[in-house]
């Protein structure tokens, strides 16, 4: 154990070797934060989709772009009838008049991405009537019709074809602009105002309404097409790459080294078994028949680890290992301690892993990355878990998309730097560890 | 020295503490890893015995299966056949058990100190091995032996050691920690397997002293294992020489280097360097070829074909038996057939 404490005290000499640790601390903080904010069950839920989202923009980059661009973006405008709005109200023949004015300012460069109103309206018979205006900051006032709202509905005015027909662009930009006559629209900045009248039928009738001017940034990581905010699967896609990494390369290192040493102890026939299992595992390709697995079986996390694994018992480790452990086989300190009487077991486990440890643990360090990347390149291809949020899942959505000709470089630049976050870390320090333990690559 | 030089200092029947009957180590030679197309004959019918107490010599050029001759001693090959009778038992018959309380009794110092030494292991723990591995669980006790060990070896004091990794030791410390884990378990035979070849010149005789001054305090016996006739000497009671997986001649050490009576013991003497400037001139007749053979050993005796005394019609159809010398001299060639 010495020796390793001393080695730890080594790597602290090496500047890699700290930054790759701070960068692995870092994503396991992320791993730590991600499972105990967002519960693995509530994770699946929102990373599905629906109705949590539609209060978020699509396609929305990362706020924090806002900080490099001259012409800022616009974030989410939301404003709610109970808690932003300004209501008014009389009585009228036994009918019940109301208003409610919602105010916002607009002082950005582009036009927001969606304007909806969501309205959620009690009553028992009769539905109440509700018409709305729009006033824009120069004084026009826009009518956008009455309507004799559901329980809920939702209103869109960016779809709304008559709307842009009389505007002559869809309802986000035509509202938002001064100059809607012409080809290239600009925002008009200033105060706009929302206003609802509202005519109740029923004493007790009630409406609430949820006006949203969608933005075109959102929070930390931006969202996709479905609105979903990416944060949800960049933080949720850390423990779950750094687990299916982990336990692929433990499993992989662990079982080939087991059946490496294993040959080169007994020798012989069980030798040559493994080694032309080992041939054959080489050269059947893994990626397709993860691919086939998955279009034709399932698409499971876990099938997909245990497939891995699976061919890594007889991987190229195989070899590896039995030719750093062949030497050790016939070392004079083996011979000398089967002179001694000691056994199988211990000769294998105290003896010759031993040996091979200085160069089997920064192999498995760098070993790391690699499933991480094989588990992204699988969710890239398709073959993601179907449920999981995964920074593959991310890519995936991104290429289905066409993102980056749609200029959405957010959706594919965050996922590829966490997975480079990654593959930096462990290579880091894996490069140090390879230096501090492996004589052969000491310079003093 | 003297005393262990004429060989008479321990003799009694009771004394044999090894005796090896018609032993023969072989090793299959298969094609694909399954068709056999013959054997190594590394070790082919050796008779000897062993004294306590005893140094002996085993001498040959390398391939004569010397080597392979201390791996079966020490139980790493099994014998093809044949016997080794320690203390009233077979060796040959062992089960893994006995076997492994056999391994108590022999100790094992080999040529290379720093391969013989896991690089990983620090020397308390490379001394703690072997008492472990016989089940001596008592730290306390495992600590007093090991110091005791380290002393025997003259490293001292052993604290200075006790952490040390092999790599930070020299060459003639590296080997005096080999000795030591030879001797923590209090074998009755050593069996050194070239144990000086591979250290400098000038530690080569402190290891050799030492060596036998812990033969002599221990009354161990001693099989000393090499080529090189120079060291033996000072060394060994008797010495055997062994060609092609057999004996060819045995003597105390006087007797064999003033009157070695094999053509094969002959000319290993030739080829030791001779310090007398009388000498300097003098042509030397090396053995001529190389060893032969241990897959299709020559017929008749197996040093024929570089034998300069090979007699027609008998030397390369019959295999020589050892002829008696004299008491405890014998030599494995025709040349010596008492007419």
């Amino acid at each position: 154990m010495n020796r390793w404490r001393a080695a730890l005290q080594e790597l602290k000499k090496y500047p890699t070797a700290v930054a790759g640790l701070l960068l692995i601390a870092f994503l396991l903080g992320l791993s730590a934060y991600a499972v105990i904010a967002i519960p693995y069950r509530q994770a699946l839920e929102l990373w599905r989709g629906g109705e949590h989202w539609q209060a978020h923009p699509r396609n929305a980059a990362p706020a924090w772009t806002n900080l490099f661009r001259r012409r800022k973006l616009p974030p989410t405008v939301r404003l709610d009838s109970v808690d932003n709005g300004l209501a008014e109200q009389d009585e009228l023949a036994g009918l019940r008049r109301q208003r409610i004015t919602l105010p916002f300012t607009f002082n950005y460069f582009d036009f927001p991405s969606e304007i909806n109103l969501f309205l959620e309206t009690e009553f028992t018979r009769k539905t109440p009537l509700l018409s709305i205006r729009w006033q824009t900051p120069d004084g026009r006032q826009i009518d956008l019709g009455a309507y004799r709202p559901l329980r809920r509905q939702r209103l869109s005015l960016s779809q709304d074809r008559e709307l842009a027909a009389r505007l002559g662009h869809p309802g986000h930009i035509g509202l938002m602009t001064g100059s809607a006559e012409s080809e290239h629209p600009t925002v008009l900045r200033g105060d706009y105002q929302v206003v609802l009248e509202i005519l109740h039928f029923e004493p007790g009738s009630q409406l609430r309404a949820d006006f949203i001017v969608y933005g075109r940034v959102h929070g930390l990581a931006g969202t996709d097409h479905q609105r979903r905010d990416l944060l949800v699967a960049l933080l949720w896609g850390t423990p779950i790459a750094l687990l299916f990494g982990l336990a692929a390369a433990l499993g992989t290192t662990l079982t080939t080294l087991v059946i490496a040493t294993a040959g080169v102890w007994y020798g012989g026939r069980i030798d040559a078994a493994i080694q032309r299992i080992t041939e054959v595992n080489m050269i059947l390709p893994l990626l397709p028949v993860l691919v086939m697995v998955g279009t034709l079986y399932s698409r499971s996390l876990w099938l997909m680890l245990a497939v891995v694994v699976a061919f890594g018992l007889f991987s190229a480790g195989v070899k590896m290992y039995r030719a750093m452990l062949l030497p050790v086989r016939r070392a004079p300190f083996v011979e000398a301690a089967q002179a001694y009487g000691a056994g199988s077991r211990r000769i294998i486990f105290r003896y010759m892993i031993p040996r091979v440890l200085p160069v089997l643990v920064p192999a498995f360090v760098t070993l790391i990355p690699t499933f991480v990347f094989l588990e992204a390149s699988l969710a890239v291809l398709g073959l993601g878990d179907p449920l999981l949020p995964t920074w593959g899942k991310i890519l995936n959505d991104a290429q289905q998309q066409s993102a980056l000709y749609n200029q959405h470089y957010y959706w594919v630049l965050t996922p590829a730097a966490m997975l480079m976050l990654t593959g930096l870390g462990f290579a880091l320090l894996g490069f140090a560890m390879d230096r501090i333990f492996n004589p052969r690559l000491r310079s003093d | 020295m003297s005393e262990f030089a004429t060989g008479d200092g321990v003799n009694t029947k009771d004394a044999t503490l090894l005796s090896v009957r018609q032993l023969r180590t072989w090793f299959e030679l298969r094609r694909w890893g399954l068709l056999k197309v013959g054997d190594v004959r590394a070790v082919d019918g050796l008779d000897f015995e062993m004294r306590r107490g005893e140094a002996v010599a085993f001498v040959g050029e390398s391939g004569c299966g010397k080597s392979s001759l201390a791996r079966t001693l020490l139980g790493l090959y099994r014998p093809t056949a044949g016997s080794i009778w320690i203390e009233g038992e077979d060796m040959a018959g062992f089960d893994r058990h006995q076997l492994h309380l056999y391994r108590r009794k022999i100790g094992y110092v080999q040529q290379d100190p720093y391969a013989a030494l896991p690089p990983f292991m620090q020397v308390r723990r490379i001394l703690r091995e072997p008492l472990i591995v016989h089940g001596n669980r008592d730290r306390e006790d495992q600590e007093r032996k090991i110091r005791a060990a380290l002393r025997e070896v003259r490293l001292e004091p052993p604290e200075t050691y006790l952490t040390k990794f092999p790599h930070m030791l020299s060459g003639g410390q590296q080997q005096r920690v080999v000795i030591a884990r030879a001797l923590i378990l209090k074998p009755a035979l050593i069996i050194a397997d070239e144990p000086v070849s591979m250290l400098d010149a000038s530690v080569r005789v402190e290891i050799l002293n030492l060596l036998r001054q812990i033969q002599q305090q221990r009354n161990l016996t001693l099989a000393f294992i090499t080529h090189d006739l120079s060291t033996v000497r000072y060394f060994a009671n008797r010495i055997m020489v062994m060609y092609a997986g057999q004996i060819v001649e045995r003597a105390p050490v006087d007797t064999l280097l003033d009157q070695p009576r094999h053509p094969y013991t002959q000319a290993l003497l030739e080829a030791l360097p001779d310090p007398d400037p009388d000498n300097a001139q003098k042509i030397r007749r090396l053995p001529k070829g190389e060893p032969p053979s241990l897959v299709s050993p020559p017929s008749g005796c197996r040093f024929h074909p570089r034998c300069p005394h090979a007699i027609k019609g008998l030397c390369e159809i019959k295999p020589p038996p050892e002829f008696p010398i004299a008491p405890e001299h014998g030599a494995a060639c025709w040349l010596n057939q008492p007419s």
